[in-house]
């Protein structure tokens, strides 16, 4: 019995030694792998956040043109948004990056943080044209790590019957009181007020933004004055029924379906509803969102940047700075963008899009306000504000503590 | 594993003394023994590859990660600094931790209490034999083949504050509507009638099966000796049922404690950490944020694992205790 257990014992051992062995080969030949992609420098990787975009549609051949410039072949990979920074530091951990990655903007400082990413000093991307404020969310440390592909932003969407039953003339909402008086107008008239999302999560503080730095409110201090002045103006409005009990939970998407029902006379959502916009059936008007005290609030900038991951083998930086350019040189960014139905970020071509679309007028206005997430240098203390924002968000808003209460525990959560 | 080794054996054999008897050939009984061990792993070598690679790695790849700082620096480069328990101190002294611990207890406590109960009355009623109850057992099985995406949406419909269907019925007989997923009194409540409703498929197939096992000339037995139905349920059913009941159970704990999807889709733990359990704030920490946590999301997640382990080696040495009695 003791010998039989003995080698049991062995066995065992041998047994672990060759499992171990052969997983260190599994890695091996992982890294094996690595090195063959390194080795084909005719293929060129592209990750992408569109998911939404098939192997036939206009995104794909405007990447494999660009390839053909270049004179290489194009392996484009797309991601859901939320996923793609853990993938990306992940194929960072084991150096195999792609080339091209394109990225939300406010993941970039973090990816920069991370060393994942190549300043435009080494890759040599040409951001002159680029809008200052929209280049904002992709600098970090004084260094810029890539350049927007196309912007959108948040606006308020109207419904134009809705407004009429109301008696609401859309000219005479400024600011923040004069748009409250018309959501009282709206309800008097039996109709809902305004939807938005302030779902727990990085949409619900994008959302909030626009009202937080309308009231001249700073990141930096969530609980100034300012800042519980808009975190009021939202739960008031809860309160009073102008805004549905349901934007606790609504997703943008989710907030879109309401406005689409056409009950509701406002709807904050974005540049990219535009299409659907479309098909609501019934007349809708764009509105920036206005300031506290009037003027145009700063809404944060959506959309993405086009980044060069750093590479073991530098000398694919070339190919890649060719590609970039073609997918965001002046000569190509309308194509894309309108691929995208993104605006530009470049006034020139911003101006391109405007005059062969009314439609765009509005948004061109609110992306000149815009302001990036990250700017101001917050960099990868932003995700940390971000969070104890929303969660203040759903604190007031639940009812759970005071907007006070609630700004005040989450800044001094944030620090 | 001695079922393994006597496959060579042409013909069966019932035990390891007869089958050396059997083969006529002159290696000592020792060396037989031997290679007939190296060919019984041999034959567990897949298995035990399988599991140390997909179970025994990543496990130790996740309390790897709960010991050590990993900022996103360092986790790309792959030197984050070894800190010992730091992370669980973290975990332990933020205040997510104690709503989180009451939460995920009552989620599990209350969860399991009406799955099994009303899985165990379901399970009795199909017992007995009547017309379509196969066909209504087998509708009452859907909700566990819907997809959890699926029947999480649904849900989260229904209960909508504003459009749900739930809250049109109770306006509809005089009742005000409840903010079931935005309110923080109620968004802990809603995701346990969600979970229940999922989980009483699962309570439904073993007691019922269970219940099969049960011979039934022991009813016959009592009901000549004059006991009533609930009688009968007292003191056959449930004594009988234990060992299924006591493994129910525990499964369900274990599912029930990792129960991250239900919950994510229906109010991603909110409003203000209202709902949030073990499961969804180690997602949280990890991936729920653009700066991830990987480390305290792990401990997190490491802190689960060790929970459901307890109650797994719990459950085994009441069963040897049963055996043994």
């Amino acid at each position: 019995m003791n010998s039989f257990s003995g080698q049991r014992r062995l066995t065992v051992a041998v047994l672990t030694a060759l499992a171990l062995a052969t997983s260190a080969t599994a890695c091996g030949s992982g890294l094996g792998g690595t090195g063959t992609k390194a080795a084909d420098s005719g293929t060129y990787t592209v990750w992408d956040p569109y998911p939404q975009f098939a192997g036939d549609s206009a995104w794909t051949k405007l990447l494999d043109d660009c390839g053909g410039k270049a004179g290489v072949k194009i392996k484009r990979t797309a991601f859901d948004t939320s996923d793609l920074s853990n993938k990306v530091l992940l194929a960072a951990q084991q150096d195999n990056s792609p080339d091209v990655l394109i990225v939300d903007n406010p993941v970039v400082p973090t990816l920069a943080e991370a060393g994942v990413l190549t300043t435009t000093d080494d890759n040599k991307l040409d951001t002159s044209e680029v809008d200052p404020n929209l280049l904002g969310a992709g600098r970090s440390g004084g260094k810029t790590y890539g350049t927007p592909i196309g912007v959108n932003t948040l606006a308020l969407y109207y419904n134009k019957d809705v407004l009429e039953i109301a008696g609401v003339d859309i000219a005479s909402v400024r600011d923040w009181t004069s748009l409250t008086a018309a959501l009282a107008k709206v309800k008097k008239a039996g109709k809902k007020g305004i939807t938005f999302s302030a779902i727990g999560t990085e949409e619900g503080s994008f959302q909030f933004l626009p009202w937080f730095w309308g009231s001249g409110a700073k990141l930096t201090r969530l609980d100034s004055p300012q800042g519980v002045s808009a975190l009021s103006l939202w739960t008031d409005w809860l309160k009073q029924g102008h805004a549905p009990n349901s934007v606790i939970n609504n997703t943008q998407t989710t907030s879109w379906q309401e406005f689409a029902s056409g009950d509701y006379a406002f709807a904050e959502n974005g540049t990219w509803q535009l299409a659907n916009a479309e098909d609501v059936g019934f007349d809708y008007g764009v509105l920036p969102v206005p300031g506290a005290d009037g003027g145009t609030a700063a809404a944060p900038t959506g959309g993405e940047f086009v980044t060069v991951p750093v590479q073991s083998d530098t000398g694919r930086y070339t190919t890649t700075r060719k590609l970039v350019s073609c997918l965001t040189g002046a000569a190509n960014l309308y194509t894309t963008d309108t691929t995208l139905s993104y605006l530009a970020p470049t006034s020139e071509v911003r101006d391109k899009q405007m005059a062969a679309d009314a439609k765009f007028k509005p948004w061109a206005e609110a992306v000149k306000a815009a302001k990036g997430r990250t700017s101001g240098d917050l960099g990868t203390k932003y995700p940390k504000i971000s969070e104890q924002m929303w969660k203040a968000i759903q604190s007031a808003l639940s009812g759970s503590k005071s907007p006070k209460d609630a700004l005040t525990a989450a800044q001094r959560a944030a620090n | 594993m001695s079922h393994t080794t006597h496959l060579p054996d042409r013909r069966a054999v019932p035990d390891r003394d007869e089958a050396a008897g059997a083969a006529p050939d002159r290696t000592t009984p020792r060396r037989r023994a031997h290679s007939r061990h190296w060919t019984a792993w041999a034959f567990l070598a897949p298995a035990a590859l399988y599991l140390l690679l997909f179970y025994a790695y990543p496990l130790y790849r996740n309390l790897d990660l709960s010991l050590r700082d990993y900022t996103v620096r360092s986790f790309v480069r792959g030197d984050a600094p070894f800190t010992g328990l730091a992370n669980y101190q973290t975990v332990f002294d933020d205040p997510t931790f104690a709503p989180a611990l009451a939460h995920t207890t009552a989620f599990a406590a209350v969860s399991l209490l009406f799955q099994y109960a009303i899985g165990l009355a379901l399970a009795v009623f199909f017992n007995e034999h009547f017309r379509l109850s196969a066909t209504l057992r087998a509708l009452f099985l859907v909700p566990w083949l819907l997809p959890l995406i699926v029947s999480a949406s649904t849900w989260s419909w229904m209960l909508n504050s504003d459009s749900g269907i739930v809250n049109a019925a109770l306006n509809a007989v005089g009742i005000d509507s409840v903010n079931w997923l935005t309110s923080p009194s109620w968004s802990l409540t809603s995701v346990i009638i969600a979970n229940i409703w999922i989980g009483v498929p699962f309570n439904l197939v073993v007691l019922y099966s269970g219940l099969q096992s049960i011979p039934s000339s022991l009813y016959e037995a009592a009901a000549l000796d004059g006991a009533g139905a609930w009688r009968r349920f007292r003191s056959i059913t449930l004594p009988l049922l234990r060992p299924v009941s006591a493994i129910t159970l525990l499964l369900g704990l274990i599912y029930t404690l990792k129960v991250f999807d239900i919950i994510w889709i229906m109010t991603k733990g909110g409003p203000a950490d209202s709902s949030t359990t073990f499961a969804t704030w180690s997602y949280r920490l990890g991936f729920g944020n653009l700066l991830p946590a990987f480390g305290p999301g792990a401990a997190v997640g490491n802190l689960l694992i060790v929970a459901a382990l307890g109650f797994g080696l719990m459950h085994l040495r009441v069963q040897r205790k049963q055996y043994a009695s």
